[in-house]
């Protein structure tokens, strides 16, 4: 199991409605189908990933993310999820405002730019990272907003958004060293997200 | 002599006529005492009697979906390159029921048929059919081949909201759904062009008011424009485009020259319309169109298509095609939101195509045959 989908689990209730936005190939919904009894809907647009979804009996709807989600009314899931999908979309501030009125609680993940290692490619090589966790040249990455651990925070503060818990990651899983200089060592974050009330 | 059938085809296949003794109450208030359906089935019903799958045809439609009817046939049926061994709908996993509808012109009851208390053609006296008629009308069929539960139910376009309403009126009875290039209710637009064929029919000098059997003619003329029209709105601009342009089949506009110029899809069409109208009902087009006309799904749910769909216990696989405008994307997506609004289980997928409505029927696209035949798979039997 991914380590990213096994955290994820931990933050979603059984039993509840969920709607995976960007959901791939579909294992995370499925994995929280047969673990939680979750009932889940995916959101994709890449047909490869659709196909992989049917194959494994997943409920997933062909959208696209960037042009909205105004058919999803006002929290009608409980958890919206959003995972490793951010950093796609045209506009990560407005989605994250839908996610919020859509889902009780939302939750995101994406891979921090601000990883050492990306760190090290730009400032030796004066060259966009590439790596195998990022595999893409700059002139045909699906990721056009790349954001950092604290670039995130800063928006989901200036949006009064409430961050409920939040979990950062290395290849490895966590260690202290993550844990205390995430902006450094994490390459993946990890957040549980709510409306301030 | 050699099989001259494809392998993946189900080979030679011969219809049956199903009689039904007791009556049928219609929706609009009459009953057909006596009626018949003319069925064809492809593959093997399993013991358990859990692997049937009904396919509910369109407009023009008719049991004869798959397979060839003789040696000698140059065609097969109408959605042979979708249902056959290994094919989407797998006739080695399924026993697929195909019919043609109540009120159809390919042998079952319909207005060509004899009214039995008149010993004549019912013609316009044939009582005018909705899509629930059909569903009931199927439901009778499932109890005399004794299947109780479908696997699935799968339809295009007027056949899909045949399958909805399954869904609906038999929810015990369906456990998957496909609705491909369909929509809840016709939009204003899409009744228009409906009329606008009817009005064909209706003004041809032969209709006689539908009684043109008894008088012994036949609404040719009518019935083929009425179907130009309708042909020319299931396909696209950008396919007709592709595929006929501004070809000239005949004539040409040389300075001097003045031979009468015949573009291609001029000829392309009237074709359609004269091969059409020599083997099909005028009347049972009217009622077609009607049916399809008529038909919202939501209606007697308050309007509303979440309230109706939550009566639904089975799972949904709904698909649209890009270029399809008569029955356009945006209508597969309204069943899909209310689906998910109703706590449904459903897969919608919008295929890339020039083909337009037409779409649903043609073979060779990789993504709709994939994807409909992935889902067919993961049914359980």
């Amino acid at each position: 199991m991914r380590l990213d989908h096994q955290a994820i689990q931990k933050w979603i209730p059984p039993k509840t409605r969920v709607l995976d936005l960007g959901c791939g190939d579909g294992t995370l919904l499925r994995q929280l189908t047969d673990e939680l009894n979750i009932h889940g809907y995916g959101v994709e647009i890449n047909p490869e990933n659709i196909l992989r979804c049917v194959e494994i009996c997943v409920n997933v709807i062909e959208q696209n993310l960037d042009e909205g989600l105004s058919n999803f009314d006002d929290l009608s899931f409980d958890t919206v999820i959003m995972s490793q999908t951010i950093q796609t979309m045209h506009n990560p501030d407005k989605v994250l405002n839908e996610m919020l009125r859509i889902g009780r609680q939302a939750v995101v993940t994406f891979p921090n730019f601000a990883h050492w290692r990306a760190r090290w490619h730009l400032f030796w090589k004066g060259r966009m990272p590439v790596s195998e966790h990022l595999p893409y040249e700059w002139y045909n990455t699906p990721n056009i907003h790349f954001c950092t651990i604290t670039d995130f925070e800063v928006l989901c503060h200036d949006m009064g958004i409430k961050v409920v818990d939040k979990l950062v990651i290395d290849r490895n899983g966590t260690s202290p060293l993550v844990e205390s200089f995430p902006n450094y060592f994490a390459e993946t974050a990890l957040y549980l997200l709510s409306k301030k009330s | 002599m050699s099989k001259p059938f494809p392998e993946d085809s189900i080979g030679l296949v011969s219809p049956q006529t199903y009689p039904f003794d007791e009556p049928l109450e219609l929706a609009c208030g009459k009953s057909l005492a006596q009626w018949e359906l003319v069925v064809e089935t492809y593959g093997e019903l399993n013991a358990e009697k859990s692997n049937a799958v009904l396919i509910c045809h369109a407009l023009s439609g008719h049991h004869h979906a798959a397979g060839y009817h003789s040696e000698d046939d140059k065609k097969p049926g109408w959605w042979n390159h979708y249902i056959g061994p290994g094919k989407a709908i797998d006739t080695s996993r399924f026993y697929v029921v195909s019919l043609n509808n109540l009120g159809g012109c390919h042998g079952s009851t319909g207005p060509a048929s004899i009214n039995p208390e008149t010993g004549k053609p019912w013609g316009k006296d044939f009582p005018n059919l909705r899509v629930r008629d059909w569903v009931h009308s199927q439901a009778k069929l499932a109890d005399k081949l004794g299947i109780e539960k479908w696997a699935a139910v799968v339809g295009g376009s007027l056949g899909a909201m045949q399958c909805m309403r399954w869904a609906l009126e038999y929810p015990e009875r369906v456990a998957h759904c496909v609705v491909i290039a369909s929509a809840m209710k016709l939009t204003a637009q899409n009744i228009a062009f409906n009329e606008t064929a009817r009005r064909a029919i209706m003004s041809d000098p032969h209709f006689f008011e539908g009684d043109y059997l008894l008088n012994e003619s036949l609404p040719s003329s009518g019935l083929s424009v009425a179907r130009m029209i309708g042909h020319l709105t299931y396909l696209s601009d950008d396919g007709m485009g592709k595929k006929f342009g501004r070809e000239l089949r005949s004539g040409s506009f040389e300075r001097g020259r003045e031979d009468p110029v015949e573009f291609q899809i001029e000829s392309y069409l009237r074709y359609q319309g004269e091969t059409f109208s020599k083997s099909f009902d005028a009347n049972t087009y009217i009622l077609m169109t009607r049916a399809l006309d008529y038909f919202d799904l939501a209606r007697e749910y308050d309007d509303d298509p979440v309230a109706a769909f939550r009566h639904a216990l089975c799972k949904f696989l709904v698909i649209s095609f890009t270029s399809d405008w008569r029955f356009s994307p945006e209508r597969s997506r309204e069943i899909v939101n209310a689906l998910m609004r109703a706590d449904k289980d459903v897969v919608y997928a919008e295929i890339e195509s020039s083909y337009g409505h037409d779409a649903f029927l043609i073979p060779n696209q990789v993504r709709y045959q994939e994807l409909f035949a992935a889902y067919m798979n993961k049914i359980k039997v």
